[in-house]
């Protein structure tokens, strides 16, 4: 019984990451597909976890810190790189 | 006892999946790059923080381990979600991406103003309607 709940929960994620990749594709800003690419990392942060639970093993707790780590320098990296033109800059000791 | 407590973990974790999901619909239809972000940003790291919750209850009652590794990536989740928000929407503003129509407020504007700096030109613009 657990077990389908659990799937459900999956189901349910996959679902939501299908609709992120939605606004990936049709997003008319690169703001927008930033912004979509960032929410696709943390909803597949959350189906491993559903995932670690549906196996019953902790062995895949280190993947969700380096997805999380992943995205959120993914997403930095790239509003700098709209925002700015560049990701590094010369004279840049800020 | 443990049963209870696991049925408690796996409520957590579909109503995580379901914030999910609303954060997803949000994202998919609102009007403008910075309502979207508020859809992005807030309501997926509430759901991702009530799956990893379940996830952290889970584990500790089913296995009687306090998973530090799951206890550190909620805490990462909570600090960097807002702050990547915060950064994506400065640089759509930045970059010219522009408002929707039924905004009524540029606070960033006048920031920008009393700074000697401009907007760009092409936020002021309203959008075009959205076709339906």
């Amino acid at each position: 019984m657990t077990t389908v709940f659990l799937s459900i929960a999956l189901a349910v994620l996959a679902l939501a990451v299908l609709g992120c990749a939605y606004r990936l594709i049709v997003g008319p800003s690169r703001s927008d597909r930033i912004a979509a690419l960032d929410t696709i990392g943390i909803n597949l942060l959350a189906m491993i976890a559903v995932f670690c639970m549906l196996l019953d093993t902790q062995a895949l707790t280190e993947i969700i810190l380096v997805i999380g780590i992943l995205t959120f320098i993914g997403t930095t990296v790239m509003a700098r790189y709209i925002e700015r033109g560049s990701v590094i800059e010369d004279g840049d000791d800020r | 006892m443990a049963t209870i407590v696991e049925w408690i973990a796996i409520v957590l974790a579909l109503a995580g999946a379901v914030f999910c999901a609303i954060s997803a619909f949000g994202l998919i239809r609102l009007p403008d790059v910075y309502l979207r972000s508020h859809a992005a940003t807030k309501s997926a790291a509430l759901g991702v923080l009530f799956v990893l919750v379940g996830a952290f209850v889970y584990f500790w009652v089913v296995d009687g381990d306090v998973n530090i590794k799951l206890l550190l990536a909620i805490v990462f989740v909570f600090l960097t979600s807002p702050v990547a928000g915060h950064l994506n929407g400065r640089a759509a503003y930045r970059s010219g991406v522009k408002l929707w129509k039924g905004s009524v407020r540029d606070d960033f504007k006048e920031v920008l103003e009393k700074k000697g700096a401009t907007a760009p030109k092409s936020v002021q613009q309203p959008e075009p309607p959205r076709k339906p």
